[in-house]
């Protein structure tokens, strides 16, 4: 029992459709966690872009050291070290809260990067007419930047949104319940893994299909008309 | 406790990390050209097989495989009378290798496709057959294009070795989590750990940058 | 003569270890269509983008109707300009880019109208209305709703130049504003600017390789060479008979008929 639901071990095809309400539980925390990672991420990313952008090096020196440090160690090491020493400094989240916050740092050193790319891709000599035609730097940056960097940016934060969701079984060892601890929870209780593991595959499987295709359908609606993409 | 204490198991632990990090980074390098290249076939089968694998290695979690592959299999194995039961090695590997190379087939496709038509052409125009100007003209010319991306693939490989402690392999984060457990001095412990595959990427990534010049002759000077 | 509207002093611009610009003295007068040539690397597009504030200077004062414009009084002192004071200054020009610099998401339109109504606070009808005579003077009023990719390279270069316009510059810079340009869509982007320079009293700066159609419609043609002017004067007399040697190779190289770029510019003229 889980979630105040019983599973059926009767048959096979019976152990499986008794499971998937559990199952589809521990999707919601996956999802949940999910989103919030994402949404700590593009927020976490624009700050470490906008450090790394800025003109002094005393600035700029560190936010890179940070992104790279954060994008080569793992998120599981991540996660342990917020989980454990966050803590130790009286600072205690619930495990939910904690596994969102590694995957989020963990991703804030991609989505900095696909900013600062996004960014970087808008040639100078848009600046440079921006100047010439004298509109203000905040003008400049709203109306003929922004505009030119948001569609080039938004498919490579989906697909970072994608990676998030298949991270997200990290977080079962900090106890958080999402569909892949679930899974093994029943597993562990029925010692039958095959049938609840193959499940999760394809619940995922499924997961990840339509979020790339909302990813490209969003990318498919977004106005870039005479954008230059590459 | 002194932290120079952790080291020695550490360390241990980080060289069962850098063992798995190159068996599995192997593997995934000869299963992403294999499927790579068997995507673009013309043989239904063998594009169908090609497929199936890239989309569903990474369509899923690597833990979820990981899992899959050490605690569900052996149970398969059973149904049908064969020991599948994996040592958490072997298991580790084959996951690492078969999800790190679902990615690299994707890259190893886009590159090869990337490579000029009219390549092919002057291919079919001196008469080469179909593989000898896949071998011959596109892979050559295809593999430093592939070699950016690779840098990032073997990079993400050696953080998902992490993983691998989960099915109580005693690599560097297990042994982290042991001494954690052991003497409650997580700061310490997760800081060191954090440093040393921190140390390992940029090794990893040195590595791969030479690799990338290595082949970077090949490139066509056209583009 | 009348007091020059621009006017160089001991101007200095260094990028790096690279002078490119060595104690320029220049000056233009108003009204006063300059066009500047010379090898490339010689500064000649260093003095555009300095009078349009997109490079800034090393030493000496650049005077632009009177004012610094670089610097500001303060105190009896000239000092470093403020922004504020620059957006005052870039009111004066405005400038035509080689690689004509349209903002790709705006129609072609919008291009014209976006700094009149953000900038000189026009309405949207004023501004519409400024933009569509614009457009007719370029001979475009009937792409006004498309977009910049949607134009042909001559087609980009005219909204450039009347996007320029649409600011009602004093002085109107041109780089280069045909060396991106397909040979056979030279002529028609020459022809907007030789309307420009005959109906109307701008002060023109241009600089070109159009050597031909530098001698049509300049009052004074400056060579430059090293970051400096090594010889200016009326066309007639420094594409005839240049006094100076550098100023004669340099003339013999480009209107050398075998050259590639001989043949752009005959088939510009034809």
């Amino acid at each position: 029992m889980l979630f105040g639901i019983h599973w059926d071990t009767s048959s096979d095809l019976a152990f499986a459709a008794s499971i998937l309400p559990i199952l589809l539980r521990g999707m919601v925390i996956t999802i949940e966690a999910t989103v919030l990672g994402f949404f700590i991420a593009l927020v976490l990313g624009l700050v470490l872009a906008v450090l790394k952008a800025a003109p002094t090096r005393i600035v700029s020196w560190p936010a890179l050291v940070v992104t790279e440090f954060v994008r080569d160690t793992p998120l599981l090491v991540q996660l342990f070290f917020l989980y454990y020493v966050l803590p130790e400094y009286g600072i205690v989240l619930p495990a939910f809260l904690t596994g969102a916050l590694a995957l989020g740092v963990q991703y804030s050193a991609y989505t900095s990067e696909v900013y600062r790319a996004g960014l970087e891709a808008v040639n100078r000599g848009q600046h440079e007419a921006a100047r010439a035609l004298n509109l203000t730097t905040t003008r400049t940056f709203t109306h003929i930047v922004l505009p030119q960097a948001v569609p080039r940016v938004i498919p490579a934060l989906g697909n970072y949104l994608v990676s998030i969701m298949k991270d997200v079984p990290v977080l079962s060892v900090v106890t958080v319940l999402e569909m892949l601890n679930v899974a093994k929870i029943i597993g562990d209780r029925t010692f039958n893994y095959m049938i609840p593991l193959s499940m999760v595959g394809g619940l995922y499987l499924i997961l990840t299909i339509l979020a790339s295709a909302g990813v490209r359908y969003l990318d498919l609606k977004l106005p870039k008309i005479g954008i230059p993409l590459k | 406790m002194e932290w120079t204490s952790y080291l020695p198991p550490l360390l241990q632990g980080a060289w069962v990390t850098v063992q798995l990090t190159v068996y599995s980074t192997i593997l995934g390098a000869v299963l992403a050209f294999a499927f790579g290249i068997g995507k673009l076939s013309n043989n239904w089968l063998i594009k169908g097989v090609s497929i199936g694998y890239i989309e569903i290695f990474r369509g899923t979690s690597l833990l979820v495989q990981l899992f899959w592959l050490y605690f569900a299999l052996p149970i398969a194995g059973q149904a049908i009378g064969i020991d599948l039961r994996l040592p958490p090695v072997v298991a580790g590997v084959l996951a690492l290798g078969l999800n790190i190379g679902a990615y690299g087939a994707e890259v190893v496709r886009g590159a090869i496709q990337a490579v000029p038509k009219d390549q092919y052409e002057a291919g079919r125009a001196l008469n080469f057959t179909p593989r000898q100007a896949m071998w011959r003209i596109a892979l050559p010319q295809a593999v430093p294009e592939m070699m950016p991306t690779f840098g990032n693939l073997a990079v993400q490989n050696l953080k998902d070795t992490a993983l691998v402690s989960l099915i109580s392999l005693g690599d560097l984060a297990f042994r982290a989590e042991n001494i954690r457990n052991f003497t409650q001095d997580s700061t310490t412990v997760y800081t060191l750990v954090l440093f040393m595959y921190f140390g390992m990427a940029l090794v990893l990534t040195a590595f791969m940058k030479i690799a990338e010049r290595s082949v970077g002759r090949w490139k066509t000077a056209g583009r | 003569m009348s007091e020059p509207i621009i006017k160089f002093d001991k101007v200095v611009k260094r990028f790096g270890s690279v002078t490119v610009l060595n104690e320029l003295d220049f000056s233009v007068s108003p009204g006063e269509k300059v066009t500047i040539i010379g090898p490339s690397g010689s500064g000649k597009s260093t003095v555009l983008r300095i009078l349009m504030t997109l490079e800034s200077i090393n030493d000496g004062v650049v005077w632009v109707d009177g004012e610094p414009l670089w610097h500001e009084e303060r105190g009896g002192k000239l000092q470093a300009a403020s922004e504020k004071h620059m957006h005052r200054m870039r009111e004066k020009l405005g400038m035509v880019f080689q690689q004509f610099n349209l903002f790709p998401h705006m129609t072609v339109r919008r291009n014209l109208t976006e700094a009149p109504i953000r900038v000189l606070k026009l309405s949207k009808k004023e501004a519409r209305e400024r933009a569509d005579r614009l457009l007719e003077m370029v001979g475009l009023q009937d792409q006004a709703d498309k977009y910049p990719h949607q134009l042909s390279g001559g087609q980009q270069q005219r909204v450039g130049i009347a996007r320029a316009c649409a600011m009602r510059p004093r002085i109107m810079l041109f780089d280069e504003p045909t060396s991106a340009l397909d040979p056979e869509l030279v002529g028609e982007v020459l022809n907007v600017i030789r309307n420009l320079a005959e109906e109307h009293d701008l002060t023109m700066l241009l600089v070109t390789h159009e050597m031909q159609f530098a001698r049509q419609i300049s009052d004074r043609v400056c060579f430059f060479d090293r970051g400096r002017i090594c010889e200016e004067g009326p066309p007639s007399e420094l594409f005839s008979e240049p006094k100076e040697a550098r100023t004669k190779e340099f003339l013999r190289a480009v209107v050398d008929p075998d050259s590639a770029k001989g043949e752009k510019q005959a088939s510009a003229e034809g």
